[in-house]
């Protein structure tokens, strides 16, 4: 199991453990955090929401392709579901290896397709008092807009990431 | 004399303004209204077109069917009418509208069999009488030959309504043999009543609607007002399913934006639903 989500704050000691072999020379990792501000409104909190079931079996099979991809020891991703305060952590990837440069390159690697591919939502909420589910609420309130949305793998870099 | 051969149009180059959407992509039982539509004239029609506007000649909905482009100037069924009436002038009509789910082949059989009957004397037209205002419906109908040059006269007159060109010009009256076989659907208040009503004469038919479990997630959850449910339905793949619960619950992301689940793992939207199938429909993700 290389992908698991957790109700309560990412564990990121026990995680990095889970990576520890004497055959690493060392191991990346990447924490997205909570943030303020999205799409110039301040943000207050944040609700994730995840089809757990398949994201899961999706999240698996990201990190197992990193390891196929990459010259990599080990690889893990663990997510956040729930509400999560300003600040609060996420999700973590952590990927250890030989060399430093796969291990980074795999990292980034399993971060964007789980953005991209995972069926998890986030929810903020804004000072204002207002709502929204980031990718559904603007794309629905002009279905004539073409857009990349994270279906689209080669999409832009998105401008709604809380990461 | 016998009356000329009959071929099949249906009409299908309706604005569906209404409805918000393609009327004769709407499906029923797992298949559009125009597939529904189409099939039903083909056991009763040597030859069946579909009528479009020459914008709609390369709509998926309707491009795999043969076609009679509107080929005359104006608006509305009546353009439809004239057309296939140029395109074949030695075959007589039988003319269909697409959205009219409860219509039979009982309805059908009847309407050509008293048109057969009177043989050359059938006039410009059979039609029922419609089961609200005893006035006639011409979109249930077979339009013979003679009425071309007298629908283009009275289009040519400024009329445009093929129902009072019928009450003005006469046709062969049949009496509706069930009320309820020309009803169309043209909110999405009433294409859920028809669902459920064809459900219900599915039930009654020992054709028993499918049992799914559908489980909704984050803007669709809400929308829904519920996290999941088992949903009887007609319909036979995620694409109609989606079309219902549209109808149902005015989801406002379009089936192009979602991605969709059945049994925890994604999904075509064509593949046939089984009965106890879990679906899930799978809005944009932001995970990160």
């Amino acid at each position: 199991m290389h992908f698991r989500f957790t109700q309560t704050a990412i564990d990121t000691e026990s995680a990095r453990r889970e990576l520890q072999t004497l055959s690493a020379g060392g191991y990346v990792s990447f924490e997205g955090w909570v943030r303020d501000l999205n799409e110039g409104q301040e943000v207050t909190r944040l609700e994730y929401e995840a089809f757990q079931e398949l994201a899961v079996k999706e999240g698996d099979r990201i990190v197992a392709e990193a390891l196929r991809r990459f010259p990599i020891k080990q690889a893990l991703c663990i997510h956040r579901v729930g509400s999560l305060e300003l600040g609060e952590m996420a999700v973590w990837v952590g990927v250890s290896s030989a060399h430093r440069g796969e291990a980074f390159d795999a990292c980034r690697f399993i971060i964007d397709e789980v953005k991209h591919r995972v069926p998890i939502w986030k929810k903020e909420h804004y000072r204002s008092g207002d709502s929204g589910w980031v990718n559904c609420e603007r794309c629905a309130a002009a279905p004539q807009h073409s857009h990349a949305h994270h279906h689209d793998r080669s999409g832009a870099p998105k401008s709604t990431e809380s990461v | 004399m016998s009356a000329p051969t009959l071929h099949g149009l249906i009409l299908a180059g309706g604005l569906s303004t209404r409805m918000h959407r393609d009327k004769a992509a709407l499906e029923y039982q797992g298949r559009s209204q125009l597939d529904r539509a189409f099939e039903l004239a083909s056991r009763h029609a040597a030859k069946v077109f579909v009528s479009v506007r020459a914008d709609q000649t390369l709509d998926p909905t309707r491009a795999h069917r043969p076609m009679i482009v509107d080929s005359v100037a104006g608006e509305g069924p009546i353009v439809g009418i004239r057309s296939a009436l140029a395109a074949h002038p030695q075959v007589a009509w039988l003319v269909l509208a697409c959205d009219l789910p409860f219509l039979s082949d009982a309805t059908i059989e009847y309407l050509v069999r008293e048109r057969n009957a009177a043989g050359s004397a059938a006039g410009f037209a059979t039609a029922y009488k419609s089961a609200h205002d005893g006035l006639p419906e011409p979109l249930c109908a077979i339009w013979e030959p003679a009425a071309a040059k007298a629908l283009a006269d009275y289009q040519a007159g400024g009329g445009h309504c093929p129902r009072k060109f019928l009450i003005r010009h006469g046709a062969r009256l049949l009496e509706p043999q069930d009320a309820r076989a020309l009803d169309n659907v043209n909110t999405p208040e009433e294409y859920i009543q028809a669902l459920s009503a064809l459900s219900a004469l599915s039930v009654r038919d020992k054709v028993t609607p499918m049992q799914l479990k559908i489980q909704y997630y984050a803007l669709m959850r809400e929308q829904a007002g519920r996290s999941e449910e088992t949903l009887e339905t007609s319909a036979s793949t995620p694409a109609g399913l989606y079309e219902e619960l549209v109808a149902r619950y005015g989801f406002t992301l379009s089936r192009e934006q979602l991605k969709v689940a059945v049994n925890s793992e994604f999904s075509d939207w064509s593949r046939p639903l089984k009965l106890g199938d879990a679906v899930v429909f799978i809005p944009p993700v932001a995970g990160g």
